[in-house]
């Protein structure tokens, strides 16, 4: 449902639109499409993880965020940013789609001199509300433009999409202090809990559960779903609680790395960041083309 | 200063002409500027690891201002970027030690990398917290701070040259990085002067040598300037109050109007303004002695600032000792018989 802002300037897609399970379903797998065609067109690129988060980007994107494509700077506008800065290859499709860019960006991705890279740059790419790349920054980040919306006296929801590796940063943790000693229920926490860092899988590297209690012991609140379930994520964006309330929430997003490739699920390490051979590209394509009418 | 030195014009407050006196010895400069900015602008917010102390005045003034984020650095750096992408002018107070070295990765990737307009204060920088060990010496942050893109540095020589810089820099768009040393006693300008970005000041002149000081240095070069002139030494003395972008062409006519240049500076000598000017020097072939006076690339001893300052010579009897030298490796240079009239 597209609206005007209050000031009739501002074309806004508004929060809780209408989108079928069907076709956010359909949605995550067309992102994980486009991730396959971009990687194989930059010659490099991070599936499995990007794969992890589909059903997120489809519905954040194509539901719950309010969002205003024409006009990406739009004051008040819910925020979106990507602590997990290397899974922007599955953004840039949804960004386009939504008309924050040609489509042609796309045709440059991973070149020099491209708007569009590996991670997001908020200075070259339309519709990125904060650069990322290095980890552990964003949540932080998040808290400020949290509490800008405080202090502008706004209504927007800034949400931060981390993995769970990326929670092993102990700057996480100063950020995840400073939201809830400033009482920042217009800030939502995700977690793309996949199970793995680029290393292995996280509980080896350094086990960071139980990561519900661990952000309600630091004053938010957590919500687990499972991360491929658009329905599950639908309600959970739906039934947030109000942006002017006083607890941040946290949401536990369980997934699977590589999630909708048969062989990536089962090497999801392998898949972190390569390429696929022609074969394995082709064969990728029709295991997710199979699922789409 | 010399009658040259130029004045600052009122390109702060438009509505009226201020101008800040002297500051007081163990005056509080930098959160009086911080209180009466919060007055004229809706933008400014101040955000403190731990350093609240310094902003008490502006804190009564606009307690929704200030934002209070504990002995946390790094989130404080990230979370001022997030408010400057949301409109806001950050103010991030931190002391010198844990400010540019703890978090060089924040304020490269989430302040210069987007060239948001934040302002990092890194107050007691040098060796002015020297006494607490050498956890507490702040003598690398040029360096690390000069390499990093879209960076501005500035280091300020006393009360006014701050209020300048503070005033000069408010609307340049990237972030400005603040390196303050303590010991800045003498107010070395009558009023704030007319920092032109990227161009040192002239505070002395001078025929024989120039020294090119940066923060506290410029005190201590101006002195040692002092104390020379009875033996018919000219002095030319430089405020390096902008490191970055640094005053390429103030090198080069430094070189060829004395050729004989002393950098002094609270820093390691590794990589900070007499480094910078050697890259000038060198890059351009320009001939011209140089000596850079500043701390030794070892482990630094620990004690009082002026006891330290005192060990390392960062005194202008020292300083005069370099300027001497300097003079007489120029006549030898030139052919010219040294140690006699």
């Amino acid at each position: 449902m597209t609206a005007l802002s209050a000031d009739g300037r501002t074309a806004v897609l508004e929060r809780g639109r209408a989108a079928t399970p069907d076709e956010l379903a359909r949605r995550a797998d067309w992102i994980r499409l486009q991730t396959v065609q971009l990687i194989d067109r930059a010659g490099l690129g991070h599936y499995s993880s990007t794969f992890s988060c589909a059903e997120l980007f489809s519905v954040l994107y194509y539901r719950a965020l309010r969002l205003s494509p024409g006009d990406p700077s739009w004051a008040d506008r819910d925020r979106f940013l990507l602590g997990k800065g290397h899974v922007a290859t599955g953004l840039w499709p949804v960004l386009a789609d939504l008309g924050y860019f040609p489509a042609s960006y796309m045709e440059s991705f991973g070149q020099i001199g491209s708007p569009l890279s590996d991670h997001p740059n908020m200075r070259t790419a339309p519709g990125i509300d904060f650069s990322s790349g290095s980890l552990g920054h964003n949540l932080s980040v998040g808290v400020g433009i949290a509490l800008a919306g405080r202090l502008h006296g706004r209504d927007y929801r800034t949400f931060v999409l981390t993995g769970d590796g990326e929670l092993q940063e102990g700057q996480v943790w100063e950020a995840i202090m400073s939201a809830s000693h400033y009482g920042l229920g217009n800030l939502v926490a995700i977690v793309d809990a996949n199970g793995f860092s680029g290393g292995g899988p996280t509980s080896k590297a350094m086990n960071i559960e139980p990561l519900g209690s661990r952000f309600e012991a630091f004053g938010w609140t957590a919500r687990e779903v499972d991360g491929h379930d658009v329905e599950a994520l639908s309600e959970t964006f739906d039934s947030l609680p109000d942006p002017g309330s006083d607890r941040p929430v946290c949401i536990v997003a369980r997934t699977i790395k590589g999630k909708g490739s048969k062989m990536m699920e089962e090497s999801p390490q392998a898949w972190h960041l390569g390429l696929l051979a022609p074969d394995q590209r082709d064969q990728v394509v029709r295991e997710i083309e199979a699922r789409l009418p | 200063m010399t009658d040259a030195t130029p004045q600052m014009e009122n390109v702060f407050f438009e509505e009226e002409e201020e101008k800040a006196g002297p500051g007081p010895r163990g005056g509080n400069i930098v959160g009086d500027e911080l209180a009466r900015l919060v007055q004229k602008r809706d933008d400014i917010v101040v955000l403190s690891a731990d350093m609240g102390a310094v902003v008490a005045k502006l804190r009564e003034l606009r307690p929704d201002r200030y934002i209070e984020l504990g002995i946390a650095e790094t989130n404080t750096v990230s979370v001022a970027a997030g408010l400057a992408a949301s409109g806001f002018l950050p103010f991030v107070l931190s002391m010198g030690p844990f400010g540019a070295i703890k978090c060089a990765e924040q304020i490269r990737t989430d302040l210069a990398y987007n060239e948001l307009p934040v302002r990092f204060i890194a107050r007691l920088s040098g060796l002015a917290m020297g006494f607490f060990g050498p956890s507490h010496h702040a003598v690398e942050d040029i360096a690390i701070a000069r390499s990093i893109t879209n960076l501005t540095v500035v280091a300020p020589s006393s009360d006014n040259a701050f209020v300048a810089l503070l005033r000069s820099t408010i609307d340049h768009p990237g972030p400005v990085f603040f390196r303050i040393s303590e010991g800045l006693d003498r107010e070395l300008y009558p009023q704030p002067p007319a920092f032109e970005r990227g161009r040192f000041v002239p505070v002395r002149a001078g025929t024989d040598v120039t020294v090119i000081g940066t923060g506290v240095g410029v005190q201590l070069g101006l002195a040692a300037a002092e104390l020379l002139e009875p033996e018919g030494v000219s002095v030319a003395v430089l405020d390096a109050a902008y490191l970055k972008p640094f005053d390429d062409e103030g090198v080069l006519r430094a070189a060829a109007e004395t050729g004989a240049i002393l950098t002094v500076e609270e820093h390691n000598v590794t990589g900070g303004l007499g480094a910078t000017v050697a890259e000038v020097l060198g890059r351009n072939g320009a001939p011209a002695l140089l000596r850079v006076h500043g701390l030794p690339d070892e482990e630094l001893a620990v004690g009082v600032p002026a006891a330290l300052q005192e060990w390392y010579g960062l005194t202008p009897e020292a300083i005069a000792a370099e300027v001497r030298q300097l003079v007489a490796d120029r006549r030898a240079t030139l052919g010219v018989a040294s140690g006699g009239a």
